[in-house]
């Protein structure tokens, strides 16, 4: 994989050296060179934490917004020009978090944009706090006897709520990392990528947990079914690869306006006319 | 007699609102103008609402205190709002009252006796409320056949008998009321939100999220029946953060945005504002008022968030605040917040409230070009290599929008170098940058318009009032006048930042405001060096009317 593509920039990272990040990061401009994509028709957008600063590390357009809103900004972008492609990156924290019910929400509303969520069970930049996605039991900075809630599944809710394109990765593979993010950047909808990644600064998942454990994914994406056995098995949860594709993908957020207009962006329309809103007031 | 005032009063889902708003289109009709406003508790049935109307040959929009006509739907309405009757008041119910001038009848027992369903009983009002002020049935029958056009033909055909009978009831009760004469014109009518709908389509506003909280829900719903017309993208957001975020990412996208709330609701969009003032991703933010705290009274009105809307935000950034006082300042300080929102890049929020939502303002027409729209996008082909946070005398960095030329734009909420990278560098950029931001402030406050003056040359008393509470300031004020106190008024609409503006030496200055702290004396004390003593408040949850700002006047002129 190329270490230098059109997608680089010159911006110093703040990540810690060595952190999984950088490998998310490389996947994501390949994938996008690869696609044949300009860094203009590119537009990120992200809350805060690490994951949330991977914007400032790549030639396009970004928004780093609040902490756990990225969801709704990007929502807003991608209305506003759908000719934009939105890509939100965020963190466990963030994005399960924070903006737990912007998930929640984007999730049913689907809005055509892609969402990587760098899933490492851990409160990083905080130092060391449990996540959403922290099992239940281990021992954390504000838990010194064991995280007692219960760990949130968010593969399986994105999948119970209708999302298209559901797919858990791993920061260490990032070959498959590259294809999995270009696919999902071209499915029309809500694409969602789990991404696992071991946070070398605390350990957890370790390094080590990863490179044993994971392994690909060989059911038909298009079963659904299978997609939410495997979402819901313990046995499974290292499994990588495209959970759930669904082929007749639904209509996106916005259409039914956009067509209905024969509109190709909102940000093309002119001011409303006087005399319109004159009429409208009089008839009021 | 100059106006007349009738009150209609019953419970929630018996058709208050559809008999007021009939009823007007017969006034309108007939030349008249009118002005109604509303009361009503936070239910779907049930409860006690109150619907006022008053009706003059000019505007005049403000509320009264007292009615010259009661009309109550049932027994329990009636006994609460009778004391809303003037002595020599006409009081039409279903319960004997030997204190008023009145008639026993139930709408609704008429109405399941002779037409055999209690539904019918507000057509027979409004005949009723026809027949008593002598006005033409026919338009009556017209306007309901409008607004049953799409119902059966049963349904039409009984309330047009409903009507009648009401009529027929009204002119055998041999009681009479007497309208004043007639006005010149056609007035039209209009509350807040259709005002404020509209001025925000006419400044370019196509893209609007909120989540739905009284007294705010009407703005957007009149922006979504009205999309054909209007093309505003609305979207129900899942919360109030989400609808501010939304908005402004579909600003920084280069669409103009838009949210609405009240106050719990705009708490939950504060950190978010000082996002907007960060990232200088401009937005307007209705503010429509309700009594606090926390969920208060959701239905009612104040004033008492003005230094909370002020003060929104952490940290340090200019907004722009405005309050305008009625529908017409509504549309045209609504496209001014977006043409200064936009110009500055800032935040720019517009202090409404259920009173100015909800009530009904008569128009002859507006100042339609008092405002006019104004873009500000920079030129991409001007740049060799473009800066988002570009720093420049005047604060105001070039604004281009991704995706639309060959330059790329990036917004960030951390502090930010000028292509808006995270930066730790503190003298050499962070200091300047929030420097240029608040430079901005230097030019911005040249375009806030002062307030207005009302007879203040030889005043010895001055009212100072903002936003809502106008009208019944001025016809107090007008009052007053008349019976040889020298009384003058100023009132702001634009409030933030505080325009420049030398206040009367030699008159004793009494802030007129809908909320319990004197908010407004608060701020002018903080921004103009005043030391304002005096105030006249309300703060129950209804509008201010002239006769209790006459009677506090009073109560200061004894004190000192």
């Amino acid at each position: 994989m190329k270490s230098k593509t059109k997608f680089s920039n010159n911006v110093p990272s703040q990540w810690c050296p060595g952190c999984p990040n950088h490998l998310i990061l490389k996947a994501l401009q390949n994938g996008l060179e690869e696609l044949e994509l300009t860094p203009q028709e590119v537009c990120l957008v992200s809350g805060i934490g690490q994951a949330a600063k991977l914007p400032h590390y790549l030639k396009g357009n970004f928004f780093n917004g609040l902490h756990g809103r990225a969801l709704p900004v990007a929502t807003g972008i991608k209305l506003a020009n759908p000719k934009l492609k939105v890509i939100v990156t965020t963190g466990d924290g963030d994005c399960y978090g924070e903006g737990g019910n912007h998930f929640l929400h984007t999730l049913r509303r689907n809005p055509d944009i892609t969402l990587l969520v760098h899933n490492n069970s851990i409160y990083a930049l905080t130092k060391g706090q449990a996540s959403p996605t922290t099992p239940k039991g281990e021992k954390r900075a504000l838990n010194p006897r064991g995280v007692e809630d219960e760990p949130l599944n968010p593969l399986a809710l994105a999948l119970i709520q209708g999302t298209g394109f559901v797919a858990r990765c791993s920061a260490l593979e990032i070959e498959h990392l590259k294809e999995v993010i270009k696919e999902a950047i071209n499915y029309p909808g809500l694409a969602y990528v789990d991404i696992l990644q071991p946070c070398i600064s605390w350990l957890k998942p370790s390094l080590e947990t990863l490179k044993k454990e994971t392994f690909f994914l060989s059911h038909d994406p298009q079963d659904f079914e299978q997609a939410l056995k495997i979402a819901l098995d313990p046995a499974q949860k290292w499994g990588l690869g495209i959970i759930y594709k669904n082929p007749w993908p639904k209509p996106v957020l916005g259409e039914g306006f956009y067509q209905h207009f024969s509109l190709e962006q909102l940000t093309h329309l002119p001011p409303l006319d006087l005399t319109i809103a004159q009429n409208l007031l009089k008839a009021h | 007699m100059k106006e007349l005032t009738i009150s209609l009063v019953g419970s929630a889902g018996e058709g208050l609102d559809s008999i007021g708003s009939l009823f007007s289109t017969v006034l309108a009709e007939h030349k008249y103008a009118l002005f109604s406003w509303k009361e009503y508790e936070s239910r779907v049935r049930g409860g006690f609402n109150s619907y006022h109307l008053k009706i003059s040959s000019q505007p005049q929009n403000y509320p009264r205190e007292q009615s010259d006509l009661l009309l109550a739907l049932n027994p329990e309405a009636q006994d609460k709002y009778t004391s809303l009757l003037k002595p020599s008041g006409l009081l039409i119910g279903p319960k004997e009252n030997s204190r008023f001038q009145s008639l026993v009848l139930s709408f609704k027992d008429l109405a399941k006796k002779e037409l055999g369903n209690s539904l019918y009983a507000n057509a027979i009002a409004l005949g009723f409320l026809t027949g008593i002020l002598k006005l033409k049935l026919e338009l009556l029958l017209e306007a309901l056949q409008k607004k049953f056009a799409t119902k059966s033909l049963a349904i039409i055909n009984n309330n047009l008998e409903g009507a009648r009978l009401g009529y027929g009831q009204a002119l055998d009760s041999s009681l009479n009321l007497t309208l004043p004469p007639s006005g010149e014109h056609n007035y039209f009518f209009t509350t807040g939100h259709p005002a404020t709908a509209l001025g925000a389509a006419r400044a370019g506003c196509h893209f609007m999220a909120a989540y739905p909280m009284t007294p705010s829900t009407g703005l957007i719903t009149y922006l979504s029946q009205k999309q054909e017309e209007l093309k505003v993208f609305t979207l129900q957001a899942e919360d109030e953060i989400a609808a501010i975020n939304l908005a402004l990412g579909a600003s920084f996208a280069g669409v103009r945005s838009m949210t609405a709330t009240s106050g719990g609701g705009f708490a939950l969009m504060v950190e978010s504002i000082s996002l907007a003032g960060m990232t200088e991703t401009p937005v307007v933010i209705v503010l429509a008022q309700r009594p606090g705290p926390a969920t208060g009274l959701p239905t009612r009105t104040a004033q008492g968030d003005l230094l909370f809307a002020i003060f929104a935000g952490h940290g340090e950034f200019p907004k722009v605040v405005f309050a305008p006082s009625d529908p017409e300042e509504l549309y045209l300080k609504t496209i001014k917040a977006f043409n200064l929102a936009y110009k500055y890049q800032l935040p720019a929020i517009i202090l409404t409230d259920q009173f100015l939502a909800d009530s009904n303002f008569s128009y002859w027409d507006f100042n339609w070009e008092g405002e006019t729209p104004q873009f500000f996008r920079a030129n991409p082909s001007e740049f060799k290599e473009y800066k988002r946070y570009q720093f420049t005398p005047s604060g105001i960095s070039p604004r281009l929008c991704p995706g639309q030329s060959v330059h790329l734009v990036g917004a960030d909420s951390d502090e930010h170098d000028e292509w808006g990278h995270i930066t730790e560098e503190l003298d050499k950029v962070a200091k300047p940058m929030l420097e240029k931001r608040l430079n901005k402030l230097k030019e911005l406050q040249k375009e806030i318009a002062p307030p207005l003056e009302v007879d203040i040359a030889d005043s010895k008393y001055i009212f100072i009032s903002f936003g809502s509470t106008k009208e019944s300031v001025l016809a107090a004020q007008k009052h007053l006048r008349t019976k040889g106190e020298k009384v003058g008024v100023i009132h702001f609409s634009e409030l933030w930042p505080l325009p420049s503006y030398s206040f009367p030496q030699n008159a004793l200055l009494i802030t007129v405001e809908n909320n319990a702290t004197a908010q407004l004396a608060k701020l002018l004390n903080l921004g103009y060096s005043l030391n304002l003593k005096h105030s006249i408040l309300k703060y129950n949850g209804l509008p201010l009317t002239p006769e209790e700002i006459g009677r506090k006047f009073d109560e200061i002129q004894n004190q000192i």
